[in-house]
């Protein structure tokens, strides 16, 4: 369908308005003014504020920066997840611009991993695309493209460019024609229920029988809860992208189409608004 | 990275338990076997099959193998999963094992350079 490409550009090109305040408690020469960005979802914290970092260190001197980290009402952000994930999990429902402090000092250790140079992102990044495609294809696929090919789906995505980056991960979308979809569809499940980070599981996109399994197959598998009952109010809301998809789409059309650059389905299951 | 280790306490718990056995089934939903092997030049641990809370992470894991081999805190470890890829610090290593383990157990590689990608 040709439709369907459009949808993978959307999300590559979907953004957050966001204000970055200084956290108060920071040592600065003068005021530091708010400073606004429009943050790409698909792409990762440390990987697009060097300008962030700039603004403020004009106002701080260099013995009062250590490595900078983000909060968004008291809870740090992990770089390492998408920024999409990020704001979809903690800040859905709330107020545009997206707020986020920055911090120079006091670094959480145990909430955050370090991120000294852009080499850790990249490292992450591929890392999640060979584990993804080791669900998808047994790693058939990553294994048999070449450095300079890995190359191009971090370059793509470093630089924002679609067309670079997708010319490599549509040999990663590939499948069998007659299996009818990948081996297991690579997704996570966040959600606050419990204290694990995230649900990881096996997961088929095509049962046995040959029937093929939906969004809602896989909640009612993997966190039930998050599926409203007959004549109930809806207590979740379950996010791809900061939309809710129907329950009823198949599940390897989102892992092709609405799959983050690291090749994961990330989908966050939040409180539903209750006004 | 040291203040990152965990408590004395769960350390003791990991040092001593020996290679899984059949005596601790109340254990075993809570506990997977995971299977160490080194790569390369890395000192192999004489001990290899560990049984391992669900919830442990990769970093914690990492720790304890360091620990373990009495590795220089300045050495750095790599753990990677199928030979392919290494999971993120934070990653349980109970989803490892759900995802990618085999014959009942979580084949992990070590390495104190960069294995694999």
């Amino acid at each position: 369908m040709a439709d369907d490409k459009d949808v993978l550009r959307d999300v590559w090109f979907g953004r957050i308005p966001t204000c970055f305040t200084l956290n108060q408690d920071e040592i600065t020469e003068r005021e530091a003014e708010p400073y606004y960005l429009l943050l790409p979802r698909v792409s990762y914290l440390t990987l697009v504020t060097d300008k962030v970092k700039k603004h403020f260190l004009k106002v701080m001197r260099p013995e009062d920066v250590e490595e900078m980290w983000f909060e968004y009402e008291g809870t740090p952000l992990k770089w390492h997840y998408p920024i999409g994930v990020l704001f979809d999990f903690h800040a859905s429902n709330t107020v545009l611009p997206w707020s986020i402090t920055v911090h120079f000092k006091n670094f959480p250790d145990h909430d955050l991993l370090h991120c000294p140079s852009s080499s850790v992102i990249e490292a992450h990044f591929m890392s999640s695309i060979k584990e993804a495609d080791a669900l998808k294809h047994k790693s058939q696929v990553i294994n048999d493209m070449q450095k300079k090919d890995h190359k191009q789906l971090w370059m793509g995505l470093q630089n924002d460019k679609f067309d670079q980056f997708w010319a490599m991960n549509r040999k990663l979308m590939e499948y069998p024609t007659e299996e009818g979809g990948f081996r297991y569809v690579p997704f996570r499940i966040y959600q606050t229920m419990s204290d694990r980070p995230f649900i990881q599981k096996l997961f088929r996109p095509v049962s046995p029988e040959g029937n093929v399994l939906t969004l809602g197959d896989l909640l009612k598998e993997m966190y039930p809860a998050a599926l409203p009952n007959q004549g109930e109010q809806k207590r979740y809301q379950v996010v791809i992208h900061g939309i809710e998809p129907l329950l009823e789409t198949p599940l390897q059309w989102l892992s092709e189409h609405l799959s983050h650059p690291d090749n994961f389905l990330h989908i966050c299951i939040i409180q539903a608004p209750t006004d | 990275m040291s203040d990152n280790a965990e408590s004395p306490t769960e350390t003791q718990k990991e040092d001593t338990p020996p290679p899984s056995d059949e005596s601790t089934i109340s254990e075993e939903k809570k506990k997977i076997d995971v299977l160490l092997k080194a790569v390369g030049d890395t000192p192999i641990m004489k001990t290899k099959k560990w049984a391992v809370d669900r919830g442990r992470t990769v970093q914690s894991l990492s720790q304890f193998i360091s620990r373990f081999l009495k590795l220089d805190a300045s050495e750095q470890l790599f753990i990677y999963v199928n030979q392919s890829f290494a999971p993120s610090p934070d990653q349980d290593v109970g989803i490892l094992f759900d995802c990618f383990g085999s014959d009942g157990k979580l084949v992990l590689h070590y390495c104190k350079s960069q294995a694999w990608g």
